[in-house]
């Protein structure tokens, strides 16, 4: 099979007309502001996670049901009944914006679906502010659910709940940035639901098993991970006169890991959007 | 399909898109345990193109020729190795992000839709296309209602037909309204009518908006009804680019012969032997491209004696586009489809 060279060929295959071009130029079209870009994204997002990730709330909501039917015979209230709680809760949300995030994004990216949003004039922060807001509020029902489970089983207070109201959201953007950026850095997609499945794990074991117990380097791992400061502030306003300056001092230092990993993936999907 | 009326509407000197050098190579991959290495491969290499507005141009070329490596680098989503993009003046390569303030693309696979509803997806991509509430759903509604999608327009795309999902996710790049539509195989799957809700729907287009239409495609009968023009792709390279008539008159002179068999091919009889070393097979299926003369000699010999019987139908027909890929030199002997 020889290559043709172009000039052999009859009529010639260069596709370019000899005459002088007349190039037309065109306004662009309009930008799609952020605000709104990201509520379009963010209904839709949600509305295929009402079709698609129903049953996978159950279950995120079952293992954290579990874990405290489980822990119920290991810890006998007082603080460590704490923090089982909390983390059981925060779990939901570490599940769903974590693990189904990375996963997702893993997909979108290898599959070719990221073209559409690239070729559409929509700000990356819309998209991956979008689609983190949605799965985060997926996992309201969970975490709520869990949560009240949790204390009636060990006989906490149900007092200060809505504190979840800022929880949810602060360790959802932390967590769900994480995801998407795990999901939208991994060179195949199977590596992103490895790096989900395993952060999901890192929440599970460090969040929920009670900190007192861990050895000094487990406990340092601990300090590293977002989930972490949403699960202490969650823990600390089951006590009977609740420490707000710390419990604010967790919600900020969870809010500014939530900037930092959502701009972290914003920059991963400006990265694999051109390749 | 296409009503030639639009073409009046075409401006051939107005160049939309004009593509110099363009040039990709995906990098060799090193083989791990279990998978062998692929070599680098040169998916365009050195294309240029100049699409004038008001045209559906076309890229008709095989599995593998580089179409859409091509597209996607119009479109701003992958960036050369080297050469130019310049659509409606302004420099693709240099600003990415400008493609999609200028063009609407429908890509080969699309999995960003997939578990919206159609209606959802196709005001979703309006909006994400910078168009507000009101104008996204008007448009919605027009554009559902123009394809037949109306119907469908609260099921999920993922449990459509291929077909529908295809006609739903060209209905959502047709909302908000861009001056250049890149489609890569639009078509794929679509049955005759939807087909035709496409063309007509870019005819409008053209007609109403002088919209410029960039369609991929390696359907021969499609590429002949439906393009202005056409550039042949063949490994990664243009090698030709015509009016699909201007094509075809390079091979004015012959004549296609095909021949199907009942079960095999008579070998035994020695006109039919003789002519296998000329035939491209495919199954039963014998495809010959002859002199007008040659191809009467061998129609009577198959119609007549012993051959005959062995068969099946014959058809004698003018030359496609496709006849026009082979006699240029393309690599690929059955990499075009006729349907
Ligand atoms: N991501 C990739 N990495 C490596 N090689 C690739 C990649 N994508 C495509 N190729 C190779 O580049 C060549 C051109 O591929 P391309 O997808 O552009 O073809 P195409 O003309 O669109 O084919 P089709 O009709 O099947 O859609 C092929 O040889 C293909 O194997
Ligand atoms: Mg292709």
């Amino acid at each position: 099979m020889s290559v043709v060279p172009a000039e052999v060929l009859p009529g010639g295959a260069r596709a370019v007309t000899g005459t002088v071009r007349a190039t037309v130029t065109a306004e662009l079209g309009p930008r799609a502001r952020l605000w709104p870009s990201l509520v379009a994204v963010y209904r839709a997002q949600l509305s295929r996670a009402r079709v698609a990730r129903i049953p996978l709330l159950f279950v995120a909501t079952f293992q954290s049901v579990g874990i405290l039917i489980m822990m119920r015979g290991v810890v006998d209230g007082g603080s460590e009944a704490e923090s089982v709680v909390a983390g059981s809760a925060v779990l939901v949300v570490a599940f769903v914006a974590l693990n189904l995030l990375a996963q997702y994004f893993g997909q979108l990216r290898a599959s070719g679906g990221l073209d559409h949003y690239a070729t559409l004039p929509v700000p990356p922060a819309a998209v991956v502010l979008g689609a983190a807001g949605a799965y985060a509020s997926f996992t309201v029902p969970g975490t709520l659910v869990t949560a009240v489970f949790g204390c009636v089983l060990f006989g906490l207070p149900l007092t200060h709940l809505w504190v979840l109201a800022a929880v949810i959201p602060l360790a959802g953007a932390a967590l769900s940035g994480l995801g998407a950026a795990f999901g939208l850095l991994a060179p195949r997609p199977e590596l992103a639901t490895v790096l989900g499945q395993l952060g999901m794990s890192a929440a599970l074991l460090l969040g929920v098993l009670p900190p007192d117990r861990m050895p000094e380097a487990v406990r340092f791992a601990r300090d590293l991970l977002p989930s972490t400061y949403g699960v202490e502030a969650f823990a600390r306003t089951f006590g009977a006169d609740p420490d707000w300056a710390l419990v604010l001092g967790d919600l900020a230092v969870c809010a500014g890991v939530g900037v930092v990993s959502l701009a972290v993936a914003t920059w991963a999907y400006r990265r694999a959007a051109v390749r | 399909m296409s009503t030639r009326a639009a073409s009046a509407i075409r401006h051939p000197d107005e160049v939309v898109c004009a593509v110099r050098g363009l040039t990709k190579t995906y990098p060799a991959v090193r083989g791990r345990r279990g998978t062998p290495a692929t070599p680098e491969v040169r998916a365009t290499d050195g294309v240029e193109l100049d699409i004038r507005r008001g045209e559906i141009f076309g890229l008709l070329g095989p599995n593998g020729a580089g179409k859409s490596t091509l597209v996607r680098q119009m479109t701003g989503l992958m960036r050369p190795d080297a050469g130019t993009v310049e659509i409606l003046g302004h420099d693709i390569v240099r600003h990415p992000e400008r493609a999609a303030r200028i063009l609407a693309y429908l890509g080969q696979e699309s999995t960003a839709l997939d578990e919206l509803t159609v209606s959802l997806a196709a005001e979703t991509t309006g909006r994400l296309r910078g168009l507000d509430v009101r104008q996204a759903r008007r448009e919605r509604d027009a554009v559902l209602d123009e394809l037949g999608l109306t119907p469908l327009a609260g099921r999920t795309l993922r449990k459509l037909s291929g077909g529908q999902r295809r006609l739903a996710c060209f209905a959502s790049v047709l909302v908000g309204e861009r001056p250049l539509l890149v489609l890569d195989e639009p078509t794929t799957g679509m049955d005759p009518v939807a087909r035709r809700a496409v063309w007509s729907a870019v005819d409008r287009r053209r007609a109403e908006q002088g919209t410029t239409v960039l369609l991929v495609t390696h359907n021969v009968i499609e590429a002949e009804t439906v393009l202005d023009r056409v550039a042949v792709l063949d490994r990664g390279r243009v090698i030709a680019c015509d009016t699909p008539a201007g094509l075809k008159e390079q091979v004015a002179g012959e004549v296609r012969v095909e021949l199907v068999w009942r079960e095999r091919a008579p070998l035994d009889v020695p006109e039919v032997a003789a002519l296998r070393e000329r035939a491209v097979e495919s199954g039963r299926r014998w495809t010959l491209r002859l002199a007008p003369d040659e191809a009467r000699a061998v129609v009577a010999t198959v119609t007549g004696g012993a051959a005959f019987a062995a068969l099946d139908d014959f058809t004698l027909a003018t030359p496609s586009l496709e006849d026009v890929y082979l006699a240029l030199g393309g690599a690929a002997r059955q990499g075009l489809v006729r349907a």
